[in-house]
C-alpha cells in the first residue's frame, strides 16, 4: 500500500488562516531595536577609539625597564624616564584607601539599613549627607584634606607626639588615602545599603526568632549574604579613586620622589598626576609624548589590574555563597 | 445445636474531653496592640493548652497573625507597636520589665509561611540555632541535627546531602527543614503562621500529618486561611473579626455547631 | 447573591420537600385504597415507589457531591440530615407499597367484620410525617420535638389492633388469612410513624446540633 505524503493527507490551509502564518513587518520594533544597536555601536567605537589611540601610541613606550624603574629627576628624557614610582604610588594610596573606607562605609550602610528607624530626623539627616556628599567636586576634597587631614590633625598630631619638624602635619601617603576614602565613602554605602536591602527580611525574621541578637543576625546571616555587593561598592571606589588627581593635589602627590614611598607619612608621585605634569611641564613635547601615551597605558592596565582582582575575588565569594554555607 | 455466643458490645464511650489538654500554657488578658493609631488587636482574652493544637482562623486582617507574633515578641521589631494588657506564658509576663527577649525566643519558636532556609547547608541550617545558644560540640550538634531533621520527617530525605545547601531543597522539604530548624533548640511551643499555604496538596498533607506528630511533645499554635486544615489538625480553635476573639471552642464545635453567629458565617464561607 | 454552594443547598432541600410530597401522597393513596378496596389505587401506590427510589439515589448524590466540598457547622449538619431524611421516605414508601398490597390481597376476599379503627392510625401517622416536614421546612425544633412524642400514640393504637385481630384469628380459623393482612397493615403504619418520628430527631439535629435519637434530649 503506498504511503499517503502529507500534503495528501492533509487539507489545504484554509484561506482566512493564511495570513497568520507570517509575521506582519512592524516598523517601530525594527526602527526602535535598530536605534539601541547604533547607541551601543557608537559607544564601543567611542571606547575602541580612545583606547585604540592610547594604545597605538602608547605601545612602543611600553617596556619592562619603563615599568620598573624609579625616574630620574629629569623624567622627560626617555632615558632617564620610569613609572615605578607612580605605580606604586597609585597602588599604595589606593589600597590604604580601601582599607578605609570599606569598614567605615560598610557599617554606616548596616547602620543606615538595620538600626536606624526610618522615619526619625537623625536618619535623614544622614541620608542626606551621603547623598550630598557624591555630588562634591573632586577639587573640595582635595581642599578638605588640606585644611582637616594636614592642618587641623596632622598638625595637632605632631605637637602631641612633639615632633621637632612637620612629620604628620604635611602631604602624605596617609591624608591622600583618607581624603579619597571621605569621597567614595557614598559609593560604599550606597552599594552596601542595596544589596543589604536585597536580602529578603524573611532571613533576619528566621534568625530572630531563633532567638538571635541582631548584631548575630546581621554578623552570621545578613553580612556574609551581601558580601558581593560590599565587594562592588569596592571595585567602584577603587575604579573612581584610581585616576582622580584632585584630590591627592594638595594632600600628598608630589612631582618628584627619589626613592618608592615605605612610610604612610611620606609623599608620593602619582601616575595620573604624572600625566598632568608631563603634558604641561614638558621643555619637549615631542620627545615626552611616547612617555606620555605610555604613562596613560601603564595607568589604564593598572586600573584593569586592579578592578580584574577585584572581580575575581567576588566571583570567587559569590561561587562560594552559591554552593554552600 | 452448639450454644451461639455472641461478642460482648461495649457500649460506646460518652465523647471524650476534648483532646486531654494539658496544664494552659499561654495565657492571654484583655491584650490589646496599635500600631500607632491604629488599633489591630482589641481587648482579646484566651488561654491555650498544653501540648495540643490551636487554630486561629478569620479573615485577612482580623489580628490573628498579629496575636500569634505577640507570642514570641516579634511584633517588637515593627515601629511603633504599642500593648496594652499582658501575656503570660508559663506563668511569667513576656512583656514584662526583666524579660529577656532572646531567652523567650529559644522556648517559644516560629515557622514563617513564606519558608525562609539560610543560604547555608542543611546542617548548618538546623544547627544555627544550637550553635547561637553555645552548643559547639561536633557529635552533640551532629545527634541534635539528626533528632530534628527525623522528627521533622526530612532525614531520609537529606541524609546523604547533609552538607549541600539547603537552597536546592523543594518548597515542602525547605519548610520542613525550616520546622526542623526551629525544634532543634527544643521549644516548649512552636507558633506556625500558615505554614502550608506556599505549598501544593501534597506537601501540605506532610506538613500536616508532622503537626500531628509534634503535637505530642510541642504546644502548636497555627494561624490558617484554610478551615479545613484547621478542622483537620487542630484540637481547639480561636475565630478572630477585625482584631477581637469571636468565639474559642473545641474544634470539633467550631465546625459543627459553633455557638456564635458570625462565626458560623465565616465558617459557612457566607462571608469573608 | 447566593454562592453556588447555597445553590446546591437549596437544591438538595427542594428535593427533599418534593419527595417528602410524594411520600405522604403513597401512604394516602394506599390507606385509602385499604379502606375503599380500591383495586386500581393500590396498584397505583405499587407502580409510584420507583419514583421515591428515584429520588433517594438522586439526593445521596447531591450530598455526596455537596460533602466532597467540605461544607461545614449548619451546612455540613444539612447534608447529612438530607441523607438520613431521604433514606426514611423512601422507607416510607416502601411502608406504603406494602399497604397497597395487603389492600390488593384483601380486595380478593370478603370485607372482614371488625371494629378496628386503622384509619385513625393511618390518620397518626400521616399527621406525624406532615408535621415532621413542615418541621423541616420552617427549621422548628419545637414542632419536631412534639413529633417525637407523638410516636408513643401510633403504637398504642398498634397495640389494640393487635390485640382485636388476635381476637379475631382466635373466634375462628376463617378470620386468620384476612386478620393477619390486617396486621400486616397496623404494622406498616407503625413503621410510618417511627419513621416520621426518625426525620423529626433529624430537624433536631439540623436545628440545634442536639441528637435526640435513642433516648437523648
Amino acid at each position: 500500500m503506498n504511503a499517503l505524503t502529507p500534503s495528501q493527507y492533509l487539507p489545504e490551509t484554509p484561506r482566512e488562516f493564511r495570513h497568520f502564518r507570517a509575521e506582519k513587518f512592524d516598523f517601530a520594533s525594527f526602527f526602535f531595536g535598530g536605534l539601541t544597536g547604533l547607541a551601543t555601536l557608537l559607544i564601543l567605537a567611542i571606547l575602541a577609539v580612545i583606547l585604540g589611540n592610547i594604545l597605538w601610541n602608547g605601545w612602543d613606550g611600553l617596556s619592562w625597564h619603563f615599568i620598573s624603574t624609579i625616574p630620574k629627576k629629569d623624567f622627560f628624557d626617555p632615558d632617564t624616564t620610569g613609572v615605578l614610582a607612580m605605580i606604586v604610588g597609585t597602588t599604595f594610596r589606593v589600597l590604604v584607601m580601601t582599607i578605609f573606607v570599606i569598614p567605615v562605609g560598610v557599617i554606616t550602610a548596616i547602620y543606615l539599613t538595620e538600626y536606624a528607624p526610618n522615619a526619625a530626623l537623625a536618619t535623614r539627616i544622614i541620608r542626606a549627607a551621603v547623598n550630598n556628599l557624591a555630588g562634591v567636586p573632586s577639587i573640595v576634597f582635595g581642599l578638605f584634606g588640606l585644611g582637616f587631614f594636614i592642618n587641623f590633625i596632622g598638625k595637632n598630631m605632631d605637637a602631641l607626639l612633639r615632633n621637632p619638624g612637620p612629620v604628620w602635619g604635611q602631604p602624605a601617603l596617609i591624608w591622600a588615602s583618607l581624603t579619597l576614602a571621605v569621597m567614595t565613602l557614598p559609593v560604599v554605602i550606597v552599594a552596601t545599603e542595596e544589596s543589604l536591602k536585597a536580602i529578603p527580611a524573611g532571613l533576619r525574621e528566621a534568625s530572630l526568632a531563633l532567638g538571635a541578637t541582631k548584631l548575630e543576625t546581621v554578623w552570621k546571616i545578613v553580612l556574609p549574604q551581601a558580601l558581593p555587593g560590599i565587594m562592588t561598592g569596592g571595585i567602584l571606589a577603587v575604579s573612581r579613586a584610581a585616576g582622580e588627581v584632585a584630590p591627592i593635589l594638595f594632600t600628598g602627590v608630589a612631582y618628584y620622589m627619589a626613592s618608592l614611598p615605605g612610610k604612610l607619612s611620606d609623599q608620593f608621585m602619582d601616575l595620573g598626576y604624572h600625566v598632568f605634569v608631563l603634558s604641561t611641564q614638558s621643555p619637549n613635547i615631542e620627545q615626552t609624548r611616547p612617555i606620555l601615551y605610555a604613562t596613560v597605558l601603564v595607568l589604564l592596565a593598572l586600573t584593569f589590574a586592579l578592578n580584574i582582582v577585584a572581580i575575581i575575588i567576588r566571583a570567587r565569594v559569590r561561587k562560594k555563597l552559591r554552593a554552600l554555607g | 445445636m452448639s450454644e451461639i455466643t455472641l461478642p460482648r458490645i461495649t457500649p460506646l464511650a460518652p465523647a471524650a474531653e476534648a483532646a486531654g489538654a494539658g496544664a494552659p500554657v499561654i495565657h492571654v488578658e484583655n491584650l490589646s496592640l496599635f500600631y500607632g493609631a491604629a488599633r489591630a488587636l482589641k481587648d482579646v482574652s484566651l488561654t491555650l493548652g498544653e501540648k495540643v493544637v490551636t487554630a486561629f482562623i478569620g479573615p485577612s486582617g482580623c489580628g490573628k497573625s498579629t496575636l500569634l507574633r505577640c507570642f514570641n515578641r516579634m511584633n517588637d521589631l515593627i515601629d511603633n507597636v504599642r500593648i496594652d494588657g499582658t501575656v503570660r506564658i508559663g506563668g511569667h509576663d513576656i512583656y514584662g520589665a526583666n524579660v529577656d527577649v532572646i531567652e523567650l525566643r529559644k522556648r517559644v519558636g516560629m515557622v514563617f509561611q513564606k519558608s525562609n532556609p539560610f543560604p547555608k547547608s542543611i546542617f548548618e541550617n538546623v544547627a544555627y540555632g544550637l550553635r547561637l545558644h553555645g552548643e559547639s560540640d561536633k557529635s552533640a550538634l551532629a545527634a541534635a541535627v539528626e533528632n530534628s531533621l527525623r522528627q521533622a520527617a526530612l532525614w531520609d530525605e537529606v541524609k546523604d546531602r547533609l552538607h549541600r545547601s539547603a537552597l536546592g531543597l523543594s518548597g515542602g522539604q525547605q519548610q520542613r527543614l525550616c520546622i526542623a530548624r526551629a525544634i532543634a533548640i527544643r521549644p516548649e511551643i512552636i507558633l506556625m503562621d500558615e505554614p502550608a499555604s506556599a505549598l501544593d496538596p501534597i506537601a501540605t498533607s506532610r506538613i500536616e500529618d508532622l503537626i500531628l506528630d509534634l503535637k505530642k511533645e510541642f504546644t502548636i499554635v497555627i494561624v490558617t486561611h484554610n478551615m479545613q486544615q484547621a478542622a483537620r489538625i487542630s484540637d481547639y480553635t480561636a475565630f478572630f473579626y477585625i482584631g477581637e476573639l469571636v468565639e474559642f471552642a473545641a474544634t470539633s464545635k467550631i465546625f459543627t455547631n459553633p455557638a456564635n453567629q458570625q462565626t458560623e458565617d465565616y465558617v459557612t464561607g457566607r462571608f469573608g | 447573591m447566593q454562592t453556588p454552594l447555597e445553590n446546591e443547598l437549596d437544591e438538595l432541600k427542594q428535593q427533599l420537600l418534593t419527595m417528602g410530597s410524594y411520600a405522604e401522597t403513597a401512604v394516602k393513596q394506599a390507606v385509602e385504597a385499604l379502606i375503599t378496596r380500591n383495586d386500581a389505587l393500590a396498584l397505583k401506590v405499587k407502580e409510584n415507589d420507583d419514583v421515591l427510589d428515584r429520588f433517594e439515589i438522586e439526593i445521596d448524590d447531591l450530598a455526596i457531591n455537596l460533602l466532597a466540598k467540605a461544607p461545614l457547622a449548619s451546612d455540613l449538619r444539612a447534608v447529612t440530615v438530607a441523607m438520613k431524611i431521604s433514606q426514611n421516605l423512601e422507607r416510607v414508601g416502601d411502608e406504603a407499597a406494602k399497604i397497597a398490597k395487603r389492600a390488593r390481597d384483601l380486595n380478593g376476599e370478603a370485607p372482614l367484620k371488625t371494629s378496628l379503627d386503622l384509619p385513625a392510625m393511618a390518620k397518626a401517622a400521616l399527621e406525624m410525617l406532615k408535621a415532621a416536614l413542615d418541621a423541616f421546612v420552617r427549621r422548628d425544633p419545637a414542632s419536631a420535638r412534639a413529633v417525637v412524642e407523638r410516636d408513643k400514640e401510633v403504637d398504642a393504637l398498634n397495640k389494640q389492633a393487635r390485640r382485636e385481630l388476635e381476637r379475631l384469628m382466635l373466634e375462628s380459623p376463617d378470620n386468620v388469612l384476612r386478620a393477619l393482612h390486617l396486621m400486616i397493615a397496623a404494622k406498616s403504619l407503625e413503621r410510618i410513624g417511627d419513621h416520621a418520628t426518625n426525620v423529626a430527631e433529624e430537624v433536631v439535629y439540623l436545628c440545634e446540633a442536639q441528637d435526640i435519637r435513642h433516648g437523648g434530649k
